[in-house]
């Protein structure tokens, strides 16, 4: 499999990441010498095989908090770090729906 | 005969989001409440924090239990979080935290009632676990949106049926039971105002004995009413297309509630791409079978076996059904029930009882007289201390301040007399001012027999015992 | 010289009054006054809380396990009111306003923070030279030859070599601990997944992610991971099991152990110095009573390739997040107004390590690609975890180098993303697997430059990699020193 140019705007659009025009010949090389060589990995037979997402190992389960409201109450906190605090929100160019 | 418009069938489905009844929500410590002030109820994890990680609320899996429980559906002891990829102004992590490959709960069925007292079975698909988004206010300022977190990661149930449905009533029973069955486990306060709960409405329209065609869906209809208009202005839409030659495309559409139409949501040029994976913060959610038989145990009962039961306590199905719709109602009802005769109960509640609560705009929770005080009103029926009559103006005058209903009576000397001897006087009395009238009795004009307890009655001010002023007057004419 | 002392040599010294933390603290912040503007190491410095704190740590009557330490911290721990950055420009000057789960124990402890340290941007990286603060250089470099101290947390590793702190805390997600320990010449130990908590440590990949110290000696690190480890019931990964006294086991002999040594690490192409020390450190455990035993780790050829699959997709989820909404850089967007904003800002945010690795990500989860890329790395990571499982079967512990080749010059790094992909060739499988594995330094090269040899163990068994690695660091006896020292 090998990404075309077209494949490299949309994934950068899905990623949201601008990417200039003149930037995605070299980005497309790139991606595709990575991609080119994890392909190895269709060889390998994994018929049968579980796959395995966590990093836990020898399995591990959810551990459960109980249901005890302790935390929040602190906006100023939350917002300490925000690039547009408009009063108590975060503020962000108007989204049209 | 079923449902067409046009000759055209629909076909429903719905994906219901329900809010689940906690104190704090799904993967945090903060508050779940509605109307708090803006970012208060906002931990660092559901601000989407660098290094913040998810920790599961016990609660809330309980709740999705009890909910899959009541919707007799197969509950997963081994269930999964995944990532739903996107970015969005409300969605700080930039991913929804929600179970796509492996759901908590699977397979189920409700039982819808429609008007015409019909029963119908719709499927149910899964029912998963999910993180609710924030809130965007796009009215505060001119160039802004203005973004509130509060409900960031407050847990919701997501419920989605099969497409059984064909008609808007049917969509407004399901939602309607749905609710009813949540707000009986206490798992979803099911208040659409606040948003509590909300239903994506996919509708498709098709000839009788087709294959499905392509469905829309409606996002985010409120309220169970704009749901049956959402579903007949879409099928109407789609019918139009079809029948002028067009084709139904597949998109995600919105109810204008104002107009009663659906408009197309603004164009989604990006075709969502969701990138699910399991997320890796979050090891599998596992639990025993000990841990679902426990939470069955505890449960209360359902409104199916309510109904049930009253039929069997010798109610009609309808007045079982208007029993049983809201479990606060039900409770109600059986207080005044408690030892009593079930079917003058119900005909009370359903009739004098809810005709006050329309009349006064209150509800059962908030309710003028205390099912105790009603229940007493009952007795003093029974034991014929008052006539039913008499009963309902002791009740209009409870309605004013709930009080006892013996009490009432004594204070108002409303107590029906069983002195034979005062009815006998008042009977000799009506008699002798109406002598012309026992002739015309006493020469075959039964149907004056009526006339006489009414008069006996009105001179006794409506407190003579029935029973007894019938038995005198007829020995008194038959004399 | 203060700045000589190890942490368990400072903790000595500190017990008897032979000097105090205000002392440890000043004589450090002299050293990295000196030092850090060749080395680049610390990236943020607050000399004044640090001296406060230290200060503190004197007048305490209870004694914490690290009562006086200095450390630096990697720029990937979240420290409440100090900057944290991740080697990042996306971050812009976030200040959190929380503590990680990690720093706040070694504080509880009564460690004493010296600043926080450079590393590759996200901690993608094994160079130390993807981060928006400039290249930390190694100090083992001579003054015509820069070389990296690898990555990413190369500059941890340069300020244990050079002195600039006793110990300092790192995390590993495929070897950013052990690949710059071995080219630094210090110890370093990523612990098993789930031993320290990930709870306020910036996230790369998060089921590799692993947070670990690095010392000069491998007492220190058994001493600091002691501290550092523990359940934490904010991390939903956090291990609920004891944590032993690791220092404890740095004593303990090696007689009967079996170390496995897997056919499939004799790479092609192998350097000779490397196979040279491999063999020497096989020689000494052999020579300390342990047995050596041939095993097989057939997967161990993908891992790599299954690294770069599983990484860079969890980290295109996990750096969603960084959007110029609600902290860090916020670029405006023209036109298309948020979505713009998201492009503009993350675009000028991310270095190009961190947008490769972020597309890469996106395409591999994507529609369609999911089942061949994704899925199919998930089944070779099963794989790689047998591989282990089986090879426990036979032996205790698995020797390995730690690295192909020593430190390497700035300027000569390979262009090709996947040449230097290769340095993690060694380290990466324990991520994958998710056991620990110790880096220790083990011999020098023809150049004089550092090697490092590597031991894996059983999940949950540090207290055999502390037994073995302080075995192999008694018979290499390391003593060698970097040319830039404080
Ligand atoms: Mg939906
Ligand atoms: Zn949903």
């Amino acid at each position: 499999m090998s990404l075309d140019a077209e494949t490299v705007k949309r994934v950068a659009r899905l990623a949201r990441l601008r990417v200039e025009e003149n930037e995605i010949p070299g980005l497309q090389a790139e991606l595709n010498g990575i991609l080119g060589w994890v392909e190895q990995l269709q060889s390998v037979d994994t018929e049968g095989v579980e796959p395995l997402a966590g990093g836990n190992p020898g399995g591990a389960s959810l551990p459960w908090r109980e249901d005890r409201v302790s935390d929040g109450g602190k906006v100023d906190e939350v917002l300490a770090n925000a690039p547009d605090r408009e009063g108590d929100y975060f503020g962000v160019p108007k989204v049209v729906e | 005969m079923s449902y067409t418009i046009d000759g055209w069938e629909l076909v429903i489905g719905l994906e219901v989001h329900a809010q689940v009844t906690s104190q704090a929500k799904l993967f945090s410590g903060a508050a779940t409440a509605f109307g708090a002030a803006p970012n208060s109820q906002v931990s660092f994890v559901d601000a989407g924090m660098p290094g913040m990680l998810p920790v599961i609320n016990g609660e809330c899996v309980a709740q999705a239990v009890r909910t899959g429980l009541g919707l007799n559906a197969e509950i997963h002891l081994w269930s999964r979080f995944d990532r739903k990829n996107y970015f969005y102004a409300d969605l700080p992590q930039g991913y929804q935290i929600s179970q796509f490959a492996h759901p908590i709960v699977g397979k189920g069925e409700v039982e819808i009632t429609l008007a015409d007292g019909s029963t119908k079975t719709i499927g149910i698909t899964r029912l998963h676990l999910e993180q609710d988004a924030g809130k965007s206010l796009h009215d505060q300022h001119a160039a802004k949106s203005f973004i509130d977190l509060n409900r960031s990661g407050v847990a919701l149930m997501e419920i989605v049926s099969e497409p059984d449905m064909r008609s808007p009533e049917e969509a407004g029973a399901y939602l309607t039971k749905l609710r009813q069955i949540m707000r009986y486990l206490g798992t979803c306060d099911g208040n659409m105002d606040e948003g509590s709960l909300r239903a994506d409405v996919n509708v498709s329209v098709r000839k009788p004995g087709e294959g499905f065609r392509t469905r829309c869906e409606v996002k985010n209809v409120n309220s169970i009413r704009f749901v049956m208009q959402a579903v007949e202005a879409e099928a109407r839409r789609q019918i139009e297309v079809w029948e002028s030659g067009g084709t139904v495309e597949q998109e995600t559409r919105l109810f204008d509630t104002g107009r009663g139409v659906t408009r197309s949501m603004r164009s989604k040029e990006d075709a969502h791409d969701y990138r699910y994976f399991p997320d890796p913060d979050l090891p599998p959610l596992v639990f025993t079978q000990d841990f679902v038989d426990g939470l069955k145990a505890g449960l209360p009962e359902l409104p199916d076996a309510r109904r049930a039961r009253y039929v069997a306590m010798g109610l009609s199905p309808y007045d079982a059904h208007v029993l049983t719709l809201e479990k606060d109602t039900a409770v109600f009802f059986e207080e005044v029930a408690q030892g009593r005769d079930a079917k003058l109960a119900a005909n009370w509640v359903t009739g004098d009882y809810f005709a006050a609560l329309n009349r006064l705009k209150r509800d059962v929770s908030d309710s003028p007289v205390s099912a105790r005080h009603l229940g007493r009103l009952l007795d003093l029926i029974a034991d014929g201390t008052i006539s039913g009559k008499i009963a309902k103006d002791v009740f209009e005058i409870m309605l004013e301040a709930d009080e006892d209903p013996a009490a009432i009576v004594e204070s108002r000397g409303l107590k029906q007399v069983k002195d034979t001897g005062a009815i006998e006087a008042a009977a000799d009395a009506v008699l002798a001012a109406n002598a012309d009238k026992v002739a015309e009795f006493r020469s075959g004009k039964d149907k004056l027999f009526g006339f006489f307890i009414g008069q006996v009655m009105k001179a006794m001010q409506g407190k003579g015992n029935p029973a007894l002023v019938n038995e005198v007057l007829k020995a008194k004419l038959q004399g | 010289m203060l700045t000589e002392l190890t942490v368990a040599g400072a903790l000595k010294a500190l017990k008897s009054g032979e000097t105090n933390a205000v002392e440890l603290a000043e004589a450090h912040l002299r050293a990295i006054e000196a030092l850090n503007p060749r080395l680049n190491a610390y990236v943020t410095l607050h000399a004044e809380q640090t001296l406060d704190a230290a200060r503190e740590s004197d007048a305490r009557k209870q004694r914490g396990a690290l009562e006086g330490i200095p450390l630096g911290l990697k720029d990937l721990f979240c420290t409440e009111g100090v900057r944290t950055t991740a080697g990042s420009k996306i971050l812009g000057n976030f200040v959190p306003p929380y503590e990680s789960t990690v720093t706040a124990k070694l504080k509880a402890a009564g460690a004493v923070s010296l600043g926080k340290l450079n590393l590759d941007e996200f901690a993608m990286g094994s160079t130390n030279s993807n981060s928006a603060h400039g290249p930390t250089i190694n100090p083992w470099s001579s003054d015509n030859r820069k070389l990296v101290p690898g990555g990413s947390s190369g500059a941890s590793a340069a300020a244990v070599a050079a002195r600039l702190a006793p110990g300092t805390m790192a995390t590993d997600t495929g070897g950013s601990i052990r690949q710059p320990a071995a080219f630094c010449g210090v110890a370093g130990i990523k612990p098993t997944y789930g031993r320290v908590s990930r709870w306020g440590i910036i996230a790369y990949a998060s089921s590799l992610d692993q947070a670990g110290p690095m010392a000069r000696t491998v007492e220190d690190c058994a001493i600091l991971l002691r501290e550092m480890a523990g359940h934490d019931p904010k991390d939903s990964t956090s291990a609920d099991v004891p944590v032993p006294d690791f220092a404890t086991a740095c004593g303990r002999s090696v007689k009967g152990m079996r170390i496995g040594v897997p056919a499939e690490y004799r790479l092609e192409g192998l350097s000779p110095e490397i196979a040279r020390v491999w063999d020497q450190g096989l020689e000494w455990l052999k020579e300390a009573g342990a047995e050596i035993v041939p095993i097989s780790l057939p997967h161990t050829k993908h891992a790599l390739a299954t690294y770069y699959i599983v990484a860079p997709a969890e980290a295109s989820s996990n750096l969603a997040r960084y959007d110029g909404v609600r902290y860090g850089l916020r670029v405006a967007g023209q036109g298309d107004g948020l979505n713009d904003l998201y492009e503009r800002s993350r675009a000028a945010g991310f270095g190009a390590e961190v947008q490769r690795r972020i597309l890469i990500g996106t395409y591999v989860l994507s529609a369609g690609y999911y089942e061949a890329y994704y899925l199919k790395a998930q089944k070779l990571r099963a794989l790689i975890r047998r591989d282990f499982e089986q090879a426990w079967e036979s032996c205790d512990a698995i020797l390995t180098p730690a690295t192909p080749t020593a430190a390497f010059a700035l300027d000569d790094q390979p262009s090709d993303p996947v040449t230097m992909y290769l340095n993690d060739v060694f380290t990466i499988t324990a991520n994958l697997a998710g056991i620990p594995g110790i880096s220790v330094p083990a011999g020098l090269s023809a150049e004089g430059l550092p090697l490092g040899l590597q031991i894996l163990g059983r999940p949950f068994e540090e207290e055999s990699l502390f037994a073995a690695g302080a075995a192999l660091e008694r018979a290499a006896n390391f003593t060698a020193k970097p040319g830039m020292v404080a």
